[in-house]
């Protein structure tokens, strides 16, 4: 499972060069003659059926759907009731599950990619375009912290880290974004950038802690991102209340609003919630996509996190790169908290104004194999079961928790390919799961 | 490990140095602050009876250039081999000095201290943590990182809730919550042994699954019908007679439910069984060297699976601590005690006893806290809740002793 995450073969690109290489090569155990007779479509169906990222992504995807489904089913007393006597009317049981599970998933589809309803009254004229676009608009506004968050993890995994910590450096953006949101009196433009910046470097130094902490004490990385994330959320519920902080109006744990100069503006206005992250969020990706491949640093490293002992040899310096890697994915998992203050979701700061961003952003690194488009679309996936999720609760009644739910299990199964391979009798093709193995221990 | 261990800026004088100065501020300032009143540390549950009683004032000053003493003992290096007695002398000193800033300062005819209650407070608060730590020992100890504590105790919880108020039997419920940690510990194990997944994040990608799942349940089936599935019966609470009437610890110790007992008993028994038994040599070797245990015979996975269920029926039983004493079932409540267990297991260094004091300290931070509330300190809370955390992180960077896992802990066994 020790695989080196560029072993794996990713999403398309990574399917056609494996191809070349069979096709070179030739499976081992087969008649080399073979080759001629496979039709191109029974080749093509057999490398889809195989363990690639993408076949195991989606078979995970199902397998925690109908997990789902089956959670959805039991917590209806109505229908449980109705499976007690199966046996003499199987219909009815049957009925009612399958009603409540495509009510429940029929809404997770509408409120995350488009509701065909208002499609037609906007084809009748009903409706303007932007309503049509609302769902895509939240899924990509819940889209854009786990990017940053996301991207926060698979740095640090690529040097051989483990940042748990992303919660607690994304708290500490959130902090630093918001106080200079509304602390700061700058023009319009530069403000936005300044508490932009102050995010990335409120999380930078949270990431640093953890960093130095490894390079220069060997306290593992594990262990000292947990514990600060506790110290950041005490720190935030603290400083929320704080005479300068708090809103003067309100005795409850909330912060002054971000001022309007600071906030990232709206692409296409209201409703649509989307803002000016998602570009940012975009423009990181690619950023992070040249330095961890084009880069001496990303390079670096890698070297590191491959094998350290190397890369020492190699005259690298291990401990300086693991305080680079963990500043780098502080400030990076710091932005997606400064995103999500000065963005669409919320203005101003309270306990749970962080939710849940840094721990999904381990899932969505792990389900993007740690490579930056990969996490970029695994944060797509989270951020269209979030909108989702509203409104299957909004409107089928069943709890949001079941997106979590679905989000972890997802993630199970990816983690575990051989459970996958085993289940649905797939062709062994590379490693196909996420990337594990890089924190062994303690 | 520069700053961590040998050197001329060894860990005995970075504590050293840190002490000294701590103690001279506190000596300074909370000697300045404090008020020239009686401060009295009464032995039982209020304010009356016999106490230790100083002025705030000298109390202040007095433990204050006590903690400094040790400070500079430490930092001469001379008395290197009293570390851990200086240290946590000096420590002690620092948090009596500030008591006494803190309760000359409160209201009218509250500047007392109640240590029977304290301690009470104090174990009731460490009770999950031990049963959360114990359950790290015995994975960790066989060589399985156990970062799904908090998901245990969540799903104990709410196991011992809704089975509890199902069956209308607080030991039915005890008996389900202990089988929902044992859940989650059973995937912990098929998929760390099994299907050879990072250990770490599978615990935190199970942490979330406890949170989802619970959560669910809890909205569709405990919110919709209170009365039918979260209302669950409650332990009574046992004292054990006269020594229950002992000062101070007689009312933390000798009276309080099952879960007090148990807490207690598994301490003892898990810490004699891994230094005095087979089982616990088998154990402690399968967690630092499985391949040589393996060759002298021992069942390396087969023991792993084991120990990992068996933690899990121990953290379950811990979460339906929650429910089946107080409170009924709420969403997410275990809110990160999981991981303050974890921090105890790693404070505690790995072992039962050590968990248990670890697990204590915590709980006083935490009692404390609920203390500086009610006499209106102007300590924030906040930051007594990070206190747990904060000696975590400077335990394993080396400032309060070598803090070392088992050496497999976290590595998959994989026969070639």
């Amino acid at each position: 499972m020790s695989a080196s995450p560029d072993k794996s073969p990713s999403s398309a690109a990574g399917l056609a060069a494996h191809e070349r290489v069979e096709a070179a090569t030739g499976p081992p155990d087969r008649d080399p003659g073979r080759h001629a007779d496979q039709t191109f479509a029974r080749r093509f169906l057999e490398h889809v059926w195989s363990t690639n990222p993408v076949t195991v992504t989606a078979l995970a995807v199902l397998l925690a759907a109908l997990i789902g489904a089956v959670l959805i089913v039991v917590s209806d007393p109505a229908t449980v009731a109705a499976f007690g006597y199966f046996l003499d009317r199987p219909g009815d049981a049957l009925g009612r599950s399958a009603a409540l599970v495509g009510e429940a998933y029929g809404n997770l589809l509408k409120g995350a990619l488009v509701d065909p309803a208002t499609l037609d009254r906007w084809l009748s004229g009903d409706a303007d375009w932007r309503q049509v676009l609302y769902p895509i608009s939240e899924t990509l506004t819940y889209t854009t912290p786990l990017v940053f968050t996301g991207l926060a993890v698979a740095v640090a995994f690529r040097a051989g880290l483990f940042n748990i910590g992303a919660q607690g450096q994304a708290t500490m953006g959130v902090i630093a974004a918001a106080l200079a949101g509304f602390w700061l009196p700058l023009p319009v433009g530069l403000h936005l950038l300044v508490a932009v910046l102050a995010g990335a470097a409120g999380g930078a130094v949270w990431g640093f802690l953890p960093g130095i902490l490894k390079a220069r004490a060997g306290a593992h990385e594990v262990i000292t991102t947990i514990m600060l994330n506790y110290v950041a959320f005490s720190f935030l519920t603290w400083i929320v209340h704080q005479p300068g902080v708090q809103d003067p109006g309100r005795t409850d744990f909330i912060s002054r609003p971000v001022d309007a100069s600071a906030q990232l503006p709206r692409l296409f206005g209201e409703p649509l919630r989307v803002d000016a992250g998602v570009v940012l969020a975009v423009a990181v990706t690619a950023g992070v996509a040249w330095l961890l491949s084009r880069s001496t640093v990303g390079f670096e490293l890698r070297a590191v996190g491959a094998n350290p002992d190397a890369a020492r040899a190699a005259g690298i310096s291990v401990a300086g790169t693991f305080v680079l890697a963990m500043t780098l994915s502080g400030a990076l998992a710091g932005l997606g908290g400064g995103q999500a203050v000065l963005g669409a979701t919320a203005s101003a700061l309270t306990p749970s104004v962080v939710a849940q961003i840094g721990f999904d952003g381990i899932l969505v690194a792990l389900l993007g194999r740690v490579r930056p488009w990969g996490v970029a679309l695994a944060a797509l996936l989270f951020g269209a079961l979030r909108a989702g999720g509203n409104t299957m609760q909004s409107a089928a009644g069943v709890s949001l928790e079941l997106v979590t739910v679905l989000q972890a299990l997802i993630v199970v199964f990816i983690a575990a390919p051989a459970l996958v391979k085993a289940l649905f009798r797939l062709r062994a093709a590379g490693p196909g799961g996420a990337p594990t193995g890089l924190a062994k221990g303690w | 490990m520069v700053i961590a261990v040998g050197g001329r800026w060894g860990r005995e004088r970075i504590v050293g140095a840190t002490l000294l100065v701590v103690g001279l501020l506190a000596a300074w300032r909370f000697g300045a602050w404090a008020a020239a009143v009686p401060v009295r540390f009464t032995l039982g549950e209020d304010g009356s009876g016999p106490a230790l009683s100083v002025p705030g004032d000298v109390g202040a000053v007095v433990f204050g250039a006590l903690a400094a003493v040790a400070g500079a003992a430490l930092l001469a290096g001379r008395w290197r081999r009293w570390f851990a007695l200086l240290a946590g002398a000096g420590a002690f000193a620092v948090v009596v000095s500030l008591l006494c800033w803190q309760i000359s300062n409160a209201p009218q005819g509250q500047s007392f201290m109640p240590l029977a209650n304290t301690a009470r407070g104090t174990f009731l608060l460490a009770l999950p943590l031990v049963f959360g730590a114990l359950a790290g020992v015995l994975c960790e100890r066989s060589g399985v990182v156990n970062v799904a504590i908090e998901g245990q105790l969540l799903m104990g919880a709410f196991g011992g809730a809704l089975f509890g108020t199902l069956t209308g039997s607080p030991w039915l419920g005890l008996a389900a919550g202990a089988g929902c940690g044992a859940l989650v510990s059973a995937l912990l194990a098929v998929f760390a042994i099994r299907y050879l997944v990072d250990q770490v994040v599978l615990g935190i990608v199970l942490n979330l699954l406890a949170i989802g799942l619970t959560g669910f349940l809890y909205e569709s089936l405990m919110q919709r019908n209170q009365a039918a599935y979260n209302e669950p019966p409650k332990f009574a609470e046992w004292t054990l007679g006269p020594l229950a009437e002992l000062p101070v610890v007689g009312p933390s110790l000798f009276s309080g439910t099952i879960f007090l007992y148990l807490a207690i008993a598994l301490v003892v028994i898990l810490q004699l069984a891994l230094f005095r038994t087979r089982w616990g040599l088998r154990t402690r070797a399968v967690g630092e060297h499985p391949t040589a245990a393996d060759t002298l015979g021992v069942r390396v996975r087969w023991l792993r699976y084991r120990n990992v269920l068996l933690a899990g029926l121990v953290a379950g039983a811990g979460g339906a601590s929650y429910t089946l004493v107080s409170y009924s079932f709420t969403k997410n409540m275990i809110g990160g005690k999981g991981f303050i267990a974890l921090a105890a297991l790693i404070f505690g260094r790995w072992s039962p006893t050590g968990a248990l004091l670890a697990a204590l300290f915590f709980g006083f931070a935490d009692q404390l806290q609920t203390y500086l509330g009610a006499i209106d300190s102007g300590i924030p809370s906040e930051f007594l809740q990070m206190l747990p955390y904060l000696a975590t992180i400077l335990a394993v960077a080396g400032l309060a002793g070598k803090v070392r896992a088992p050496a497999a802990d976290g590595k998959p066994y994989v026969t070639a």
